[in-house]
């Protein structure tokens, strides 16, 4: 009789797998992005392409120089996920270092100088935004209106080429505020959020996506899918965007029933920007988010009420990817304070009082 | 009504390949190595002798000191050693095991007089559990915890409830199922003599929802007795956990470091129930269990009502033998069972499984790095933080580990189940707390030589005080046997002066 190698029980074992999580999470997140490449065109093909090749090459430089399985590592999902969640994020006629130097980033400095998979303490894609944001404001802010692919205001290969090249800029045509980046702007000319958003496209427009804005801003519809794909799924749990989503539009829609001329409506906040794309796929990320069911929920909440300030009060149109990474910050708080109660104690730790109290019979 | 259990998992049950086998009884193989400890407590003593002729069902260990239990000859035949044979560990280690020759006779010994009466009965509670006691029975749910000292309980705890525990929430094991299904009516009986015993008002049945051919049977049967109901739980690891079990099914938490008979309940499980049926109504003592032999490399996968001692080779011979590919023999289920270390331990009263494993049915794959999904987290019925216990044993933290409660877990290994990354986390929790068992017993031991050094120290300061005190006071009376004698000299010179004074004046 042969025995196989004698490990510690349990003998059986979920199907899941690191890898498995990642490709579910990428495949929901394929309707919205074949549909922001589709209204992009070929500018933003070639933006994402480069995006992930350069995640992909990046983990592997990091991965060998790190002495760790490259083969194994390199294909579980977990870079092409965060190169994948980087574009997304990013202006779709971006030029072409723009999404090299954000990979870089992403996997370099977010990912593997804290030790690689799991030890990342922020969002490696929302770091990388941040960082270009900061530094490139001018080409993280140039958004373009929609043209999509066989349209006639579709840019051919070639001219796609020489954007995304930036040999040639962008024409000025070409270019349109997101929704978000017109009522700021409007508002710092005097024009009133009332005012403004009369002229943005209607919910309806803002959910299907043809609108302009980054990938994952467009097609909140999409990603909404794609959420409720992973949850059904249980690959992530309700916990943490229904807190983000539920804060933000509680926000938006208190603060618009108090001042209706300062601050945008409950639709606008929560179908433009990165709402429902943060909401499901980035602060729902596993290693930077909160283990706990209560800790989730107050994570959740924090970058809702967070995002919601940025808009509303701070001087960028969009703030979630500063949220995410704030609250990244607490989750170690968060881990820390917000444990499970444990099984026959109190919160405080104490063995529950027995209820009964001893009675001798005879 | 059922109550909300955290955390636990759902697992791939694979019951189908052993539960619509009814339960078949082995013949006596030629030779069985019965353990002296095949409980929790303290191993029971040897009370026959080598080349001695056993009956069927004589006691051939007696319960030892505080919590064990009686050990009973599974047939008849001779006794042809009482050494140190392998235990059904994975550890290989041996343990004091009687080896009886069997004589193919299988008479049985003098039993006790049965009691046949109907309810109530016409003994008392007290006498009952010593005849539980007496017939050797433990909790035939994998725990094997003396039945009787659970009896016992209501002497020391105010019991209200007993539940019976159905659940067989363990993957493959088919046993209890099978044995409520084909011996619905004795298991009955033993529920009710159990409830006698405890003077319970309360008794439920659970039984998990994958089981509704048990449930039907177990209703049919348990209409004898208005007391007893039978409830539907959810199929969800581990909901058998005694104290899980009890939370669902009443709402009570037992609380931590506690047994159930301090929140007023005691939980038996359905084969212990037939074993008390057994033990009163015919006087026959724990010598036999069913078992389930499953596994996609058994070729045969049954339940099989195995006399105690008989060898887990003899058992997987009766059950077809082994497919010829790789496996791993497990004894009891494959969440919290164990590896056996050869097919030649022997089968005890906590074994309700053998299995023998394929790789693809263990699925471990390799290791990965932690991604902090907190699956763990959610999974844990315990409520603890697996993640961040790992973390810190990791580290070699065991006292951080211990402060955030890694010594409330069950072990039920659910964490590791469900670890995408196939970390073995639960194994981390039994080394971590094997490790604080070990460090406490070695403060203790540290605390003791302290106390003891400490208390010779005050000794031999007591006694240097007294013999200071003693050669003080020697001194002191020498010296005022030396004063007197000064002063008794001076008065005398002072006589003889003043004598001369006198003569001179």
């Amino acid at each position: 009789m042969s025995t196989l190698a004698n490990r510690a029980g349990p003998f059986t074992h979920t199907v899941n797998s690191v890898t498995r999580t990642m490709v579910w999470v990428i495949a929901a997140l394929v309707p919205a992005t074949a549909y922001g490449l589709w209204l992009y065109g070929w500018p933003a093909v070639m933006l994402f392409a480069i995006t992930l090749g350069s995640a992909l090459a990046s983990e592997a430089v990091m991965l060998a120089l790190l002495g760790q399985p490259v083969r194994t590592r390199l294909f579980d999902g977990s870079a092409l996920l965060t190169g994948w969640l980087l574009a997304m994020s990013l202006p779709p006629w971006a030029p072409w270092w723009i999404g090299v130097l954000g990979s870089l980033t992403a996997i370099v400095l977010g990912k593997h100088l804290f030790g690689g998979l799991g030890q990342n303490m922020f969002n490696p894609a929302m770091v990388a935004r941040v960082l270009l944001l900061i530094s490139f404001p001018v080409q993280l802010t140039m958004w373009v209106a929609p043209a999509p692919l066989g349209g006639d205001a579709a840019p051919s290969f070639s001219q796609a080429l020489a954007y995304v090249s930036a040999r040639t800029p962008v024409p000025d045509h070409m270019s349109a505020a997101t929704a978000l980046g017109t009522l700021k702007t409007e508002l710092s000319r005097g024009v009133s959020v009332a005012q403004s958003s009369a002229q943005l496209p209607p919910p309806r427009q803002l959910a299907i996506g043809n609108e302009s804005g980054s990938m994952g801003e467009t097609s909140a519809g999409l990603l909404l899918a794609g959420g409720l794909l992973l949850l059904a799924l249980g690959i992530i749990s309700w916990h943490i965007p229904v807190a983000l989503l539920g804060t933000l539009g509680a926000l938006a829609a208190l603060s618009h029933a108090l001042d209706p001329v300062r601050f945008a409506s409950m639709p606008i906040h929560l179908l433009s920007g990165a709402a429902v794309l943060g909401a499901f796929f980035i602060a729902t990320d596993y290693v930077t988010s909160p283990v706990s069911r209560s800790g989730q929920l107050l994570f959740g909440a924090g970058i809702g009420a967070l995002t919601w300030v940025i808009r509303a009060l701070g001087g960028y149109p969009e703030g979630l990817a500063f949220a995410v990474v704030l609250m990244n910050a607490l989750v170690p708080l968060i881990d820390r304070g917000l444990r499970p109660r444990v099984f026959g104690r109190s919160r405080r730790g104490k063995s529950l009082q027995a209820r009964t109290q001893p009675r001798i019979h005879i | 009504m059922l109550f909300q259990v955290r955390g636990g998992v759902k697992l791939s049950y694979r019951k189908e390949l052993s539960s619509e086998s009814p339960i078949v009884r082995m013949p006596t193989p030629k030779r069985v190595c019965v353990p002296l400890q095949q409980h929790v407590g303290s191993p029971a003593e040897p009370v026959v002798e080598v080349g001695q002729w056993v009956g069927k069902g004589q006691l051939i260990g007696r319960a030892g000191r505080g919590i064990s239990a009686n050990v009973h000859a599974s047939t008849s035949g001779t006794v042809i050693a009482i050494e140190d044979r392998m235990a059904p560990h994975p550890s290989g280690l041996t343990q004091p095991t009687v080896v009886i020759e069997a004589d193919g006779k299988d008479r049985w010994a003098e039993l006790a007089q049965p009691v046949t009466a109907d309810f109530p009965l016409p003994v008392t509670p007290k006498e009952l559990s010593e005849r539980v006691a007496a017939a050797g029975i433990v909790g035939l749910g994998g725990a094997a915890f003396p039945s009787a000292v659970k009896l016992d309980m209501r002497y020391k705890h105010s019991i209200d409830t007993l539940v019976i525990n159905g659940a067989e929430c363990e993957p493959y094991i088919t046993c209890d199922d099978r044995l409520m299904r084909e011996a619905a009516s004795e298991v009955i009986d033993g529920v009710r003599i159990m409830a006698y015993a405890l003077a319970v008002q309360h008794v439920i049945i659970a039984i998990e929802a994958n089981k509704p051919k048990a449930v039907k049977a177990m209703r049919e049967a348990a209409k004898v007795d208005h007391s007893i109901r039978v409830v539907t739980v959810p199929t969800r690891f581990p909901m058998g956990s005694a104290q899980h079990l009890l939370l669902a099914v009443t709402g009570r938490e037992t609380p931590a470091d506690k047994r159930t008979a301090e929140v007023g309940a005691v939980v038996h499980n359905v084969a212990t129930a037939r074993a008390v049926s057994s033990a009163i109504r015919r006087g026959e003592p724990l010598i036999s269990r069913v078992v389930t032999v499953s596994g996609f490399g058994v070729r045969e996968p049954a339940n099989v009502e195995v006399p105690l001692g008989t060898s887990v080779e003899d058992l997987l011979a009766f059950c077809g033998g082994l497919h010829p590919v790789p496996t791993l023999l497990i004894g009891g289920g494959p969440m919290m069972g164990a590896t056996l270390p050869s097919v030649h331990a022997p089968v005890v009263k906590g074994t309700c499984g053998v299995l023998a494993l394929t790789a693809s049915e263990i699925n471990d794959g390799p290791q990965s790095p932690c991604i902090r999904c907190g699956k763990c987290v959610t999974a844990c019925p315990a409520g603890l933080v697996p993640v961040e216990m790992a973390q810190l044993i990791r580290r070699g933290d065991l006292q951080g580990a211990k402060a955030i409660g890694s010594q409330d877990c069950i072990a039920c290994g659910s964490c590791s189940f469900i670890c995408p990354s196939h970390i073995p986390l639960a194994h981390y929790f039994s080394f971590a707390n094997g490790k604080l068992g070990d460090l406490d017993r070695d403060a203790r031991r540290q605390d003791r030589i302290r106390s003891l050094i400490q208390a010779r120290n005050e000794r031999t300061a007591r006694e240097a005080e007294i013999k200071k005190a003693a050669s003080a006071a020697r001194k002191a009376a020498k010296a005022a046997a030396a004063a007197l004698a000064t002063a008794a000299a001076t008065a005398d010179a002072t006589e003889a002066t003043s004598s001369l004074l006198e003569e001179s004046t």
